[in-house]
């Protein structure tokens, strides 16, 4: 399953939740303000960590780079652009939305 | 919109359901009864007093198929079926007899 | 909620294969329009003859509280409609005992028969599901 968290981890609890539901051989995508989730020093750096040893983390780069968060990315979470965006959803048999 | 019952005005949405549900009397259900062709029986009240019932326990209008399994679990098969609720309500009876109820549109319901 | 009829729509006419449909509920009843709108969703889709479940974790958990009292809003309290699932045929109620548990709630305070089940469970849960959407 591709997991898809689009809220800031300091807004909301969308992403302690998802990892808290997320088994291994799923993935997980931040998009919007959840891409501040997979920048260094930010309060969920360490579950991010935690989490890249069970399952592949991405992160949106177009809405990385809107908010100047490209440089910032924490090692192993990889960045994908719309079309990789695309094929995440394809390649996972379901996919859910943590709002 | 708008209809009017012994003087006073009361107002509706532009299909002609009631828009507060607490201005209702059975002399307002007549109207709209009338409104809609519908001759009102013994049967028809009885239709109607239930959806204000299931209204009132559930805060919504059932959906059809749920309305038909209700009233046959309560009334009996012989009026828990399609065929009967739509000849009482030609036009369906969610639809037609929740606005003689003074109820809103069933959810799902477009 | 007319993409969701849509999609439902789409499974059902794609040769009637029941597919597993689970709602996902994680925000609370009155602070946001998402707890209604979720429930009338599932209302609706239970006219296309899914199998359908509904999950209650994190904030959700509040929406099945019994005692809510709107009256000083002046908005819909729309808690008792989900005493009225079951004459839909959706009674595959799931709630979180973790996310119970964190906000002080025992099962016996909810206003319709629920199976609580674990974080770990509700993953198992998810994993089954053909599609999830979520509130």
């Amino acid at each position: 399953m591709l997991h898809i968290v689009n809220k800031s981890p300091y807004e909301k609890n969308s992403l302690t939740s998802c990892l808290a539901h997320a088994l291994k051989g799923g993935a997980l995508l931040l998009i919007e303000d959840a891409v501040y989730g997979a920048t260094k020093g930010n309060v969920a750096e360490g579950a991010i960590r935690r989490a890249l040893a069970d399952l592949p983390v991405y992160a949106l780069g177009p809405d990385l780079e809107a908010r100047g968060m490209q440089g910032n990315v924490i090692e192993g979470v990889k960045v994908v652009d719309f079309g990789g965006f695309v094929d995440l959803v394809a390649e996972h048999r379901t996919s859910q939305s943590w709002l | 919109m708008a209809i009017e019952v012994g003087g006073k005005t009361y107002e509706t949405d532009e299909e002609g359901y009631l828009v507060n549900l607490a201005d209702w009397t059975e002399e307002l259900g007549g109207e709209i009864a009338k409104s809609e062709n519908v001759e009102m029986s013994p049967n028809h009240w009885e239709v109607v007093n239930f959806l204000r019932e299931y209204y009132n326990e559930y805060q919504i209008a059932p959906a059809v198929r749920v309305l038909t399994k209700a009233i046959g679990k309560k009334l009996g098969a012989d009026k828990g079926n399609s065929k009967y609720l739509y000849e009482l309500f030609p036009y369906g009876p969610a639809k037609q007899a929740c606005k003689i109820a003074g109820l809103p549109k069933p959810t799902g319901c477009v | 909620m007319a993409q969701v009829a849509e999609a439902l729509e789409q499974e059902q006419d794609a040769q009637s294969v029941v597919k597993k449909f689970m709602f996902v509920n994680r925000k609370a009843p009155y602070g946001t329009i998402y707890a209604l709108e979720g429930l009338e969703v599932v209302l609706i889709s239970a006219a296309f003859d899914q199998d359908v479940s509904l999950a209650f974790l994190d904030d959700g958990v509040y929406q099945l509280v019994k005692g809510q009292q709107t009256k000083g809003l002046e908005v819909k309290n729309f808690s008792p409609t989900y005493r009225a699932l079951e004459g839909y045929d959706v009674e595959k109620l799931y709630v979180e005992g973790e996310s119970l548990e964190a906000r002080g709630l025992r099962e016996d305070q909810l206003l319709v028969p629920v199976q609580v089940v674990s974080a770990q469970e509700m993953a198992q849960l998810m994993e089954q599901q053909d599609v999830i959407i979520g509130f």
